[in-house]
C-alpha cells in the first residue's frame, strides 16, 4: 500500500543529495571565518596581556602596548556613528514614507546605490578634498568620522529602508483610516515597529567603522602619536591603520605582537556584531505580528 | 432630508484605468446607505474617495468633487481632519501592532485625548457595539495581531467608531464574521444611525436588504439604479440588470 513508485524514489534520492550539497557549500563558506580567528588566536593569544591593551607603543613600536589605538578607534566610531545616524534615519523615512516615485527621487536612490560602491580609498580622497581641505577642517578625527559617516550612509539609509518597508502597508492605512496624520503614523505605528532592523543596520555599520582602514588614511590618522586625543580636531592612532603600519612599515616587530593587534580588532568588531545578533535575537521574540 | 454627502460628476482612475465614470449621488443624514455590485464595478474606490484614502496613492487621479455638509472635501490640503469625521471599515481585518486597548483609544489619543477614563470609556463603549467586548474584557492588553480573523474583524469597526465620526463607512463588514455575530452587529447599526450616517459596500445581497434605507446598484463604475429599498427590492428597477443581479442571475 505505500510502495514507493520509483519515481517517488528517485525524487528522494534528489532531494537529499541537494540538500547535502548545500550544507557542504555552506560550511565550506563558515571555514575561513574559523580559520582566520582560531590562527589569529594560536598566534596572537600569548602576546596579549593588560599591559599590551593599556600602554602606549615603545621603542619605535616594536614594544609596548596598544592603548591609544583602541582610545582613538572609539573615538572615530562614536562620532562617525553619531553623525551617520541621524542623516541616515532621516532620509531613509524620507525616501520610504514621504518621496514620490518621480525622476529625482529616483536619482537619489541611485546615488545612495552607486554611493554604496565606491572603494573606500575614494571616499579617503573625497574626504581629503571635501573635509581636510575645502572645509578647512585639517586632519583631524573630525574629518576622519566625517568620511567613515559618509561612506556608512548607504549601508545605514539601506538598512533602514528595508525595514521600513517590512511594516505592512495596511498597518499605515489603518492608522490613517481612523484620522492619524501621517507624521503621528511614523511616530506611533512605523518606527516602532521597525526599530530592531534600524538598530541591526545601524550597530552593523559600527563594526564597519572600526575595522575601515583607507578612509581614514588621509583625514585624520596618524602612523604614530605621543599623547592621546583631547579633542575631535586633534588626530589620533586607529587599531586598523596601527595594523597597517607594523606590519608593512616598521621594521623588527615582533610577530606576536602583530597578530595580537590583529586579534584585538577582530574580536572588537565580532563583539559589535554579537551585540547586533543578540539585539536581533531579542526583538524577534517580542514581535508584534 | 438633508444631503449629508453630495458626490458630483466623480470620475476616478488609476493611471490609464478608469474606475468610476461621471458619477454623482447624494447620502441623506441619518440614513443607511448601500451599495451593491459586482466585483470589479468600483465600490470600495468610492468610499476611498469619501475619505480621501486615495491621497496616499499617486496614480490615483479624481475629477469632480465631493461635499460633505455642503462644504468640499477638497477645500482643506491636509485630509487628516476629515479622516477624523468618516469612519471607515476596511474588508481586510487589521489590528495594528499593539495592544487590544491601545488599538481602540488609537483614533482618540491620536486626536489629543489624555484622559484615562474617558479613553476606558470609549473603549468600553466601541467594543460593545463591536460586539466584541465579552470576548475580550478580560484580556485588554494583549496583542490585538493574536485575534482571530473574525475578532480582528469587530476590532477594526471599534476602532473606526472611536472618533465618533458623522459619517461610517464599511466596506463589507462582515465577511469574516459568523451570521450571529453579524446580526449582533446589523442590530448596533440600526441604533447608530441615529447619530450617524451610513454608507455600506456589500456583497451580500439580503443584508443590503436588511440594514439599509436606499441602495444603489453600481455597475463598471457607475451607478446603473438606486432607489428606497422598499421599491428596488420590490421589483421596481430602472435597469433590468439590477433585477437580475438581485435575483442571482449574474455577478
Amino acid at each position: 500500500m505505500f510502495e514507493k513508485s520509483r519515481y517517488l524514489a528517485e525524487k528522494e534520492v534528489k532531494e537529499k543529495k541537494f540538500k547535502n550539497t548545500l550544507g557542504v557549500v555552506s560550511f565550506i563558506l563558515f571555514l575561513p571565518a574559523i580559520c582566520i580567528i582560531l590562527w589569529l588566536f594560536i598566534k596572537g593569544a600569548p602576546a596579549l596581556s593588560w599591559d599590551f591593551l593599556l600602554t602606549n607603543p615603545r621603542d619605535g613600536m616594536t614594544a609596548g602596548g596598544i592603548f591609544p589605538t583602541i582610545v582613538g578607534t572609539f573615538w572615530l566610531v562614536i562620532i562617525s556613528v553619531l553623525v551617520s545616524c541621524p542623516l541616515g534615519v532621516v532620509a531613509a523615512i524620507y525616501l520610504s514614507e514621504y518621496a514620490q516615485d518621480n525622476k529625482l527621487n529616483r536619482l537619489i536612490r541611485l546615488a545612495i546605490l552607486n554611493l554604496a560602491g565606491v572603494p573606500s580609498i575614494v571616499h579617503a580622497l573625497f574626504g581629503l578634498g571635501a573635509f581636510v581641505l575645502f572645509l578647512n577642517i585639517g586632519t583631524s578625527i573630525l574629518a576622519a568620522s566625517l568620511t567613515l559617516a559618509v561612506m556608512n550612509l548607504p549601508v545605514i539609509i539601506t538598512a533602514t529602508l528595508e525595514s521600513l518597508k517590512s511594516v505592512p502597508q495596511s498597518y499605515r492605512e489603518a492608522s490613517w483610516n481612523v484620522g492619524a496624520s501621517k507624521l503621528q503614523t511614523i511616530r506611533y505605528i512605523v518606527l516602532p515597529n521597525s526599530f530592531p532592523g534600524i538598530l541591526t543596520g545601524l550597530v552593523f555599520s559600527v563594526g564597519r567603522s572600526a575595522g575601515e582602514t583607507a578612509a581614514i588614511l588621509f583625514t585624520g590618522v596618524a602612523f604614530y602619536l605621543p599623547f592621546l586625543p583631547q579633542t575631535v580636531f586633534d588626530q589620533c592612532m586607529s587599531l586598523s591603520m596601527h595594523l597597517f603600519t607594523i606590519s608593512t612599515q616598521v621594521v623588527g616587530v615582533p610577530e606576536s605582537y602583530t597578530y595580537a593587534t590583529a586579534l584585538v580588532l577582530i574580536l572588537l568588531i565580532l563583539s559589535v556584531n554579537s551585540v547586533s545578533i543578540a539585539l536581533r535575537y531579542y526583538f524577534r521574540t517580542k514581535r508584534k505580528w | 432630508m438633508m444631503n449629508k454627502i453630495e458626490i458630483k460628476n466623480l470620475s476616478l482612475s488609476y493611471g490609464n484605468k478608469t474606475i468610476i465614470q461621471d458619477l454623482s449621488m447624494n447620502i441623506r443624514q441619518n440614513e443607511i446607505f448601500a451599495i451593491i455590485g459586482p466585483a470589479n464595478s468600483g465600490k470600495s474606490s468610492l468610499l476611498k474617495a469619501v475619505n480621501r484614502m486615495t491621497d496616499f496613492n499617486n496614480e490615483v487621479q479624481i475629477k469632480g468633487d465631493i461635499l460633505l455638509d455642503g462644504e468640499s472635501i477638497y477645500k482643506d490640503e491636509d485630509s487628516t481632519h476629515l479622516r477624523r469625521r468618516i469612519g471607515m471599515v476596511s474588508p481586510l481585518p487589521v489590528g495594528l501592532p499593539m495592544s487590544i486597548r491601545e488599538n481602540v483609544t488609537y483614533a482618540p489619543r491620536m486626536a489629543g485625548c489624555k484622559d484615562k477614563n474617558e479613553l476606558n470609556s470609549i473603549l468600553e463603549d466601541c467594543l460593545k457595539k463591536a460586539a466584541l467586548w465579552d470576548e475580550v474584557k478580560d484580556r485588554l492588553d494583549h496583542l490585538a495581531t493574536k485575534l482571530s480573523g473574525g475578532q480582528q474583524q469587530r476590532l477594526t469597526i471599534a476602532r473606526a467608531l472611536s472618533h465618533h465620526p458623522e459619517v461610517l463607512c464599511l466596506d463589507e463588514f462582515s465577511i469574516a464574521i459568523d451570521p450571529v455575530t453579524t446580526m449582533k452587529i446589523e442590530e448596533v447599526l440600526m441604533q447608530l444611525k441615529k447619530n450617524m450616517t451610513i454608507v455600506m459596500v456589500t456583497n451580500v445581497i439580503n443584508q443590503a436588504k436588511r440594514l439599509g434605507d436606499r441602495t444603489a446598484m453600481m455597475l463598471h463604475g457607475e451607478i446603473i439604479d438606486m432607489n428606497d429599498n422598499s421599491r428596488l427590492f420590490n421589483g421596481e428597477v430602472k435597469d433590468s440588470r439590477t433585477k437580475d443581479y438581485i435575483e442571482g442571475l449574474f455577478g
